[in-house]
């Protein structure tokens, strides 16, 4: 997938993430009252209205600079172990896609990325974090999957963190009653997936 | 100071502004002014959690050439806290530690040590010494 800078598309990008945040704060403040401090979605919400205020000037930079600058402003802006998570994962896809200017592959791009979030967060596959819709997202489209297999899967890989015990995070201060909880960091992660695949899938036929 | 290595400078981090500033006015009363001491609590906006962006700020309020040791409470003050040490850039980033200690202890036998003139190496093995 060659990646490029277009202006329409990140600023799509930004409404359908913020819109999808949104409409699921309460739900993903929901999911982490029970394993962690309650306030996920208030953080993410917070966090893509920062960006969309910024929306403009960022979908006319060029893509690999909207990314770090995204990704920056989600660490100055959403707090928690979220921000800094979600902002390296950005922020690290603007370094690698400028770091290969030529043609870049994305997805290679994108496992560069989840390793340094799985670096920042010390976490692995099997946590009960974000990780565990990344890394399965990124199989996806290593494999080449269709945009909609691809939301399916981070679906489905956020529902499976509910058997899993938290090893990172507050959660982790839960040990075994962690399990039977879906991860708030997983379900945010899959609702965006979900949220950029269906719009890609739209606006950006393959 | 004058003619003598600047002392480490502390940062206390946590989720809770009162938290942060109580363990704050703690060091001040027990090791006075010969520490670069500052706090970072609570999120931007105020209320309950971390922000990098004022960790940052903290750390630099305290630098120290002698380095800085960091105290964190729970997971996300460490996270921020190493993306706000990351932030701050080479050569001043690798002078600045995050310490495995209580924060409370840690954080007061951190700047007891500091204030004697200590290398960071030193007051962070002090501080470590604290966990279990």
């Amino acid at each position: 997938m060659a990646v490029q800078a277009e202006p329409v598309l990140v600023a799509g990008l930004i409404e359908v993430c913020r819109a999808t945040i949104a409409e699921n704060s309460d739900h993903l403040c929901a999911l982490d009252r029970a394993i962690g401090d309650g306030d996920h979605g208030t953080n993410m919400r917070r966090g893509c209205e920062a960006v969309s205020a910024e929306g403009e000037s960022l979908s006319s930079l060029p893509f690999p600079d909207a990314m770090e600058k995204i990704g920056l402003t989600l660490v100055m802006n959403v707090g928690g172990a979220a921000g800094p998570l979600y902002g390296t994962l950005l922020m690290e896809i603007g370094r690698e896609l400028r770091k290969s200017n030529e043609k870049p592959d994305f997805s290679q791009v994108l496992k560069q990325a989840i390793d340094a979030v799985a670096r920042r967060g010390r976490a692995h596959a099997g946590d009960k974090t974000l990780l565990d819709v990344l890394y399965p997202v990124h199989a996806a489209l290593a494999s080449r999957s269709p945009l909609g297999a691809i939301a399916r899967r981070a679906e489905r890989s956020a529902n499976r963190t509910a058997d899993m015990k938290a090893m990172r995070g507050r959660a982790a201060y839960l040990g075994d009653r962690s399990i039977g909880h879906i991860d708030p960091g997983a379900s945010s992660c899959a609702l965006l997936t979900t949220a950029i695949c269906r719009y890609l899938g739209e606006h950006r036929p393959q | 100071m004058i003619g003598k290595t600047a002392n480490v400078g502390i940062v206390i981090v946590s989720h809770s502004p009162l938290v942060a500033r109580g363990i704050a006015d703690m060091i001040r009363q027990m090791v006075g002014d010969c520490v670069p001491l500052a706090w970072s609590g609570g999120n931007a906006h105020g209320e309950l959690g971390t922000d990098a962006g004022g960790i940052l700020k903290a750390i630099e309020a305290a630098w120290s050439d002698a380095g800085v040791a960091v105290f964190v409470d729970l997971g996300g003050a460490e996270t921020n806290s190493e993306m706000a040490i990351e932030m701050l850039g080479l050569p001043r980033s690798a002078l600045v530690s995050i310490c495995n200690a209580p924060l409370v202890e840690g954080a007061v036998i951190a700047a007891a040590e500091a204030s004697g003139g200590a290398s960071l190496a030193k007051v962070v093995a002090t501080a470590e010494e604290l966990s279990p």
